[in-house]
């Protein structure tokens, strides 16, 4: 009797125990993540100004605003997915509606894959070497959005496909029966219903496009530009590289925290926005779906 | 799309549907196309380095001196300020990251977890230049002062912030898997007497392990081949560290640092493009890993 009895309480002890280690654990690091988030905001809302956001860095960056990175960080990001949406959602349409279990099938998907886990650095040094160097784009707004371009392809594809496989065959054979060929199918049934699923995914990439640093570190960037960029093969200012060049590089490191905080908040701000709208996006999509 | 092939009714294609198949597949091989040309075009920059340096000394040697004359291409330490951090990283990350998992799919309530599940999802989106910076003006200057240190930036600031980093990942992954395991087989154990812990830890957790150990590898390969962290907080001495109090260099914070500074077609252009081959195959294997990984585990 006193034996079970002890064993019991033991084991209650332990239950108790394990699963308030796992709360903690998990707890307290949604707490850091909110600490975070609180202290960029708090830091960075005092540099943050109309004027900020709307003027050219002046005196040696200590004063004015971050405009032309602004402007860089847009071009870039909107430029890549000019590159990765026609190409992602081409390549994915032909993975989910074209193609048949085959070698073909499995290396797309493989190299797909495997490009998602490359290194952002590792597509920097390719768009270095081919796009900078072997096309002499040079050092250009036009050289990052491609390599921008190619890192998001990965992700643009997969959530097209998933996207597409979401939709359920019986749309496709319903087509099909009415005497639809495949690509009217595709046209008329299928991407209608699959569009805002896929257009989610290309949210989130444009939101990881505007937030990387190394790959238009050597492609694309520039520390200070006194125009906006004239053309495609000008070199830009951009967020991320912005923050990095402050924060690391030159003389006024100290005197120049605010705007680092000030531009950290607005990177923070349009990155998590964006991937904000994608979510909402997607939860509506989920609710709203009659299949 | 069903496996049943359609029956189609139109035999002959039309010579739009010819097109849009053609072009269809004009796309899936522009994306395969690319993974065969990043690789050729990284080995293609790195064979210039053979005429410099062996292989062997290139990996082995821990001299890394671009800049002196001559030159010594060792690459050695700063593999090893790779590993340092990828491991020192994931033994903070891995426990955290997999807890938070759990607590999400298994025991937070249903308000906590519809609002943390996508507040984790966007952590997973911050920058890593922002986290890098957090690292550069907080956590830098926190270390140095607490532990008397000369260098607040080393392979514990860095390993802390690429954590951070790596936890969402982690976490959203993980959570994915476990919420995947069927409900009854939970329900069997309620039934059986087990308790709820007795359960997570001896049922669920068990049958997510293919998805659970690749959310892990995945986190790890993203703080293996994450730049600017790295390359604002580990310090950046090309050195095998023996604490993690020392400053490292690792492969990705030595590319950012040197290629900007670098003439196109000198050997240490080559040299950085070695060092990127290798961070390549690095990641690759942990790509199969996790492939691996989850194939075996969802075949037993």
């Amino acid at each position: 009797m006193f034996l079970t009895g002890f064993a019991l309480k033991d084991r209650q002890t332990r239950e108790a125990l394990a699963l308030w280690a796992i709360r903690l654990l998990g707890g307290s690091f949604l707490l850091v993540m909110a600490a975070l988030v609180l202290y960029l905001a708090v830091q960075g809302a005092g540099a943050i100004s109309w004027e900020f956001l709307t003027q050219f860095p002046r005196d040696s960056m200590t004063a004015g605003g971050i405009w032309p990175a602004i402007v860089g960080t847009f071009g870039l990001a909107v430029g890549s997915m000019v590159v990765s949406i026609p190409l992602g959602f081409g390549a994915a349409i032909y993975l989910a509606e074209y193609a048949r279990p085959g070698p073909l099938l499995t290396a797309v998907r493989l190299g797909v894959n495997n490009l998602a886990g490359v290194p952002s650095v590792v597509f920097g040094l390719f768009g270095l070497a081919i796009f900078v160097t072997f096309f002499g784009f040079g050092r250009s707004l036009l050289s990052g959005c491609l390599t921008l371009g190619i890192l998001t392809l990965p992700t643009v594809t997969a959530a097209a496909e998933e996207s597409l496989r979401q939709t359920p065959a019986s749309f496709r054979e319903a087509a099909l029966a009415l005497g639809a060929n495949r690509w009217q199918a595709i046209r008329q049934v299928v991407l209608p219903a699959a569009l805002p699923g896929m257009l989610t995914g290309a949210i989130l990439a444009l939101g990881r496009a505007a937030g990387e640093t190394a790959p238009i570190i050597f492609t694309a960037s520039a520390a200070l530009t006194l125009d906006e960029p004239e053309s495609i093969f000008s070199e830009v200012m951009a967020l991320p590289t912005h923050i990095f060049n402050l924060a690391t590089n030159g003389a006024h490191i100290e005197a120049t925290r605010p705007q680092q905080f000030g531009t950290c908040l607005t990177l923070v701000a349009l990155v998590l926005g964006l991937s904000l709208f994608a979510l909402i996006l997607r939860a509506r999509l989920r609710k709203g779906r009659k299949w | 799309m069903s496996k049943e092939e359609p029956i189609l009714l139109t035999p002959k294609l039309s010579p739009t549907e010819k097109g849009a198949q053609f072009f269809f597949l004009a796309c899936a091989i522009v994306a395969l196309g690319q993974m065969f040309l990043i690789t050729v075009f990284l080995l293609a920059e790195a064979g210039g380095l053979l005429a410099t340096v062996s292989l062997p000394e290139f990996l082995f040697s821990k001299e890394w001196y671009p800049t002196y004359r001559p030159p010594e291409f060792g690459a050695l330490a700063l593999i090893l300020g790779s590993v340092a951090v990828t491991i020192c990283s994931s033994l903070i990350a891995a426990p955290v990251g997999l807890a938070l998992a759990v607590y999400l799919s298994c025991l937070a309530g249903r308000r906590v977890r519809e609002l943390a599940k996508p507040a984790v999802e966007l952590m997973a989106g911050i920058p890593s230049v922002v986290l890098g910076f957090i690292g550069l003006v907080v956590v830098a200057p926190f270390l140095q002062e607490t532990l008397d240190l000369p260098t607040g930036l080393n392979v514990l600031n860095a390993s802390v912030i690429l954590a951070v980093m790596a936890i969402p990942s982690i976490a959203s992954l993980g959570e994915d898997a476990l919420t995947a395991v069927p409900r009854d087989v939970q329900d069997a154990s309620y039934a059986l007497g087990a308790t709820r812990w007795e359960t997570i830890f001896k049922v669920t957790v068990p049958a997510a392990t293919s998805g659970l150990s690749t959310a892990v590898i995945l986190g790890l390969g993203r703080a293996l081949g994450e730049t600017l962290v790295v390359l604002m907080v580990a310090g950046g001495a090309a050195q095998i560290p023996t604490s993690i109090f020392d400053s490292v260099r690792p492969l990705t914070a030595t590319l950012a640092a040197e290629m900007g500074e670098t003439a196109i077609g000198s050997a240490h252009y080559h040299a950085l493009f070695a060092l990127g081959v290798v961070l390549f195959v690095l990641t690759m294997a942990f790509n199969l890993l996790a492939y691996w990984l989850g194939r075996r585990w969802r075949r037993g």
